[in-house]
């Protein structure tokens, strides 16, 4: 008898003080000012974001703190949507995202939020037709249609028109895209939205959509995948995957009427095109840009940075850090992929920075 | 009692109130996290089919379907190998043999998902679809084979995931046979028993501890994530055909959490992951009820009869 009330005293108690632990643990993590200050005068600074840039990123970083020991970058590539979301809850102090920032995400934030281009990426469509070794032209409406459905068969009359003297085989289309969320489907379905009313009104932009058919392939690597794999598939994926990997790609027509290839010179050029109408926040989209030689499907991706930000060391550390990386930094761009900033962005940046406080 | 008895009670039981504890604190935190989609889709969710994060429009039902199709069929293929292989290995292999077999069925166990799912991109998908472009078009007109060959689809994720819950439940249902007594075989020998019936008898003995070793198996594939994700073509549709391109619940949190920014967009995923961990909750309590009532009429005697029974 003794035993067992023991046992159900010892459980009761038990669960009480583990209750009393667990109440404690469930609380919501405050936002920590991500400065601890570490080891003796080293400033530790944590970012997290985009996917895409990470590779540039993680150079930048450690070529930085090769310059200035005393400072740590501290990057974690969870994907935009997650980087948007830290810097508006103040997890990380700072943010990286591949498409801009909504209003309503904007307002959310405890502060005001700034947008910084860091490089170019762009988004190349690649496919996989028996018999065919000739590079394909598409315009964007034909792409479009593609993504869409519409376009069914490889020797649809859209697709010959564009590339006379290819003997395109009678093959099913089949459609590839991602099915994790990602810049890269920002990016090309935001260039789709722009060039086919219908693409707009039945998909939209976002970092993931609903596609009205085909399969998806997890990351760049899945989609290329099923793309050499599938006879008759279509997908996109990005610039720097596709040269990296010697995989070949068609090319887009621009808003000027020229077929364009996707190259990093390309990407620049469509940056520079739309540098004079760059608006104050950086927030632009540059897909399907006027200008000779641009390429249609590029896209910046941007560093989120707050105007006011409460830890002012960190602050003065990451403006100095992006004047580096927007002049000294960009060289090291194109080695790995991504196309440099025009100089007329860089210049408007450069003003931009200044109106961090950092004192 | 002496004190450090008690010390140990309360150090043992402390572990297992942390259990419980993990348990409520994961339900807890999915039910508040999809508070927002479980207020504007409601039931909604469970049975519509519309997946928009651009229009901010979330139906569950095609990933419930995916991951329960998926399973099930995973569950049939898996089952009759790895009880063969149970049998095999506990009642009929030769000594030398043995050690291999079992190094090989949980060196199987060991491989981790990201590597079954490479593996089925590059082997088994083109294998798939080697077999859906070679069959006959009077087959193809059958709404469980209807849809282009892709390779990629609902038959590739159920294949890939029977391969892996194969050693899980080989494994369990061998040790299962394990601890049958001699004397049920023995017993069934000296009523005449082939071989064959003495194996049934062992097994039927064993049943409640063999349904258990399947029901882990179906735990396993109904959580699986990235193999699946990488073969089954993510498409969120419910189709009966094996050769269309399907979604699970577990791979659509795997693609598409990261970049869910938007609140709406979050919750809905939230409450996939709460849909998840309601139906795994809901299978277990079926398989323990079915243990149970199984395990009340469990009795030697009526193990050899039944199994004698059936030419009797």
């Amino acid at each position: 008898m003794n035993k067992i009330v023991m046992r159900y005293l010892a459980v009761a108690l038990t669960a009480a003080v583990a209750a009393g632990c667990g109440g404690g643990n469930s609380e919501p993590v405050t936002a920590n000012s991500s400065s601890g200050s570490g080891t003796a005068g080293a400033l530790q600074i944590n970012g997290a974001g985009a996917t895409f840039p990470y590779p540039i990123y993680s150079k930048w970083f450690s070529e930085y703190n090769t310059l200035h020991p005393n400072i740590r970058v501290n990057y974690q590539s969870i994907g935009s949507g997650g980087g948007i979301q830290q810097v508006v809850n103040q997890t990380v102090f700072f943010g990286a995202t591949d498409g801009p920032m909504t209003e309503d995400q904007l307002k959310a934030a405890g502060g005001r939020i700034l947008h910084f281009p860091t490089v170019l990426g762009a988004v190349v469509p690649v496919y996989n037709i028996s018999g065919v070794t000739a590079e394909l032209k598409f315009t964007g409406p034909v792409l479009a249609d593609i993504f869409l459905g519409k376009i069914k068969k490889w020797n649809d009359p859209a697709i010959a028109k564009l590339n006379p003297g290819v003997m395109l085989p009678a093959t099913d289309v089949t459609v590839v895209h991602r099915s994790d969320g990602s810049g890269t489907t920002y990016i090309f379905v935001d260039y789709l939205s722009k060039v086919s009313p219908e693409f707009k009104s039945q998909v939209g932009v976002s970092t993931s959509v609903k596609w009205p058919t085909g399969v998806g392939g997890k990351g760049n690597e899945g989609v290329s995948g099923l793309v050499t794999q599938t006879p008759g598939s279509i997908g996109y994926v990005e610039l720097i995957y596709a040269l990296q990997n010697r995989i070949s790609f068609g090319s887009v027509q621009n808003a000027a009427g020229e077929f364009v290839k996707g190259s990093v010179d390309a990407v620049t050029k469509a940056a520079a095109a739309a540098a004079p109408n760059m608006p104050a926040d950086f927030r632009v989209s540059i897909t399907n840009a006027q200008g000779a030689g641009a390429y249609p499907i590029s896209s910046f991706t941007w560093l989120l940075l707050y105007e006011d930000p409460k830890d002012k060391a960190a602050g003065k550390a990451m403006v100095d850090f992006m004047r580096w990386a927007l002049t000294d930094g960009q060289k090291y761009a194109a080695d790995l992929g991504y196309a440099p900033l025009p100089p007329s962005v860089v210049t408007l940046e450069q003003a931009a920075l200044d109106r961090i406080k950092v004192s | 009692m002496r004190s450090s008895d008690l010390g140990f009670r309360l150090g043992v039981g402390a572990f297992a109130a942390a259990l419980l504890l993990i348990v409520v604190a994961i339900a807890v935190t999915l039910v508040t996290d999809s508070t927002l989609s479980m207020q504007k889709f409601g039931l909604r969710f469970w049975g519509t089919s519309n997946w928009d994060p651009v229009a901010g429009e979330f139906g569950a039902l095609p990933f419930i379907w995916g991951t329960l199709y998926s399973s099930v069929l995973a569950l049939l293929i898996a089952t009759p190998v790895a009880l063969g292989i149970a049998v095999f290995i506990s009642e009929l292999c030769p000594n030398a043999l043995r050690g291999l077999l079992i190094f090989l069925t949980e060196l199987l166990a060991a491989i981790p998902s990201i590597v079954y799912g490479l593996w089925g991109i590059f082997v088994l998908v083109p294998a798939v679809r080697a077999v859906e472009t070679g069959m006959p078009e009077s087959l193809r007109a059958l709404p469980w084979f209807s849809g282009p060959p892709l390779g990629v689809g609902m038959f590739a994720a159920a294949l890939i995931l029977a391969v892996m819950i194969v050693p899980f439940t080989s494994a369990i249902a061998r040790e299962v046979l394990r601890t049958v007594p001699a004397s049920q075989r023995e017993a069934a020998f000296a009523l005449g028993a082939t071989r064959f019936e003495a194996i049934r008898a062992a097994m039927f003995y064993a049943r409640t501890g063999i349904i258990g070793a399947v029901m882990l198996g179906f735990g396993r594939a109904l959580g699986e994530t990235m193999a699946v994700t990488m073969v089954i073509g993510n498409n969120p549709q419910v189709s009966l055909s094996l050769f269309a391109p399907q979604y699970t619940m577990a791979a659509v949190l795997a693609n598409e959490f990261t970049e869910a920014a938007d609140a709406l967009y979050l919750a809905a995923l939230i409450e996939i992951g709460l849909v998840l961990f309601v139906i795994t909750l809901v299978v277990n309590m079926l398989s323990r009820a079915l243990i149970w009532s199984m395990a009340r009429q469990a009795s030697p005697r009526r193990a050899v009869l039944v199994a004698r029974g059936a030419e009797a």
